[in-house]
């Protein structure tokens, strides 16, 4: 499968896909970008006249890009039949430097190990200047369901 | 290996998946990982991965599927050291 078919399986929509590109994916892992568009409606309550992106947006961003995506990648290459969702099941995240509105991440994502349906990976996200603004460990479990 | 040895090397691997700590120290062959010591899915896969490492054994997908409580933990893993054993 390639990125232009896994970017097409993704189930988001704006405002809620936080996937530009997908830049590198195979059975190891993820790199994909996205811009913060500075019209997010966050931004207007995060924080009240000085916006910056939500720590749960950052990891939602490298759980699209590194566990959502690869997770698809995974499961529709070993079953092509399978639609693959991805439940977030758990997450530790260090946050080092703020990111604000329009500014453009990449995230890359490495496999720690799939097993039994459980997608465990390291993510990193660095900033345009590639200074490491988030990083830690996110895991999921890729099922059939929507919901279990 | 003998079975309180054996249901104490279990209780061990799930102590920190659990916040039932009540059931944990009250743990029994008839203990289910998901219903008495509410443990999600995503979890059960790290306790299966743990007691891999812990006992040097692999574990495949239909024992997995069968490893819902303890009495199945320590058949599977009685099983797959008789299977080690033999190699």
């Amino acid at each position: 499968m390639n990125p232009q078919e896994i970017l097409a399986k993704l189930p988001y929509s704006k405002p809620f896909l936080f996937v530009d590109e997908l830049l590198q994916i195979d059975e190891n892992g993820s790199t994909g970008t996205y811009t913060f568009d500075k019209d997010l409606d966050f931004y207007k309550g995060h924080f009240k006249d000085a916006p910056v992106t939500p720590g749960v947006i950052l990891t939602e961003t490298m759980a699209q890009i590194g566990l959502v995506c690869l997770g698809i990648y995974l499961s529709e290459s070993a079953n092509t039949e399978m639609k693959a969702h991805v439940m977030l099941t758990s997450t530790a995240m260090d946050f080092m430097k703020p990111v604000f509105p329009g500014e453009k991440v990449t995230v890359t994502a490495e496999k720690v190990y799939f097993r039994f349906k459980k997608l465990n990976c390291n993510v990193v996200m660095k900033n345009e200047a590639g200074e490491t603004v988030c990083k830690g460990n996110i895991s999921g479990m890729v099922t059939a369901k929507m919901h279990d | 290996m003998e079975k309180e040895a054996l249901i104490s090397a279990i209780k061990e691997i799930v102590s920190p998946y659990t916040e039932d700590k009540t059931t944990l120290e009250n743990i029994s062959e008839e203990t289910d990982f998901i219903t008495d010591l509410k443990v999600n899915s995503a979890n059960l896969v790290d306790i299966v991965l743990d007691i891999e490492e812990k006992f040097g054994i692999e574990i495949d997908n239909d024992s997995m599927a069968k490893m819902l409580n303890v009495k199945a933990a320590m058949e599977i893993i009685e099983a797959k050291l008789a299977e080690n054993d033999r190699k």
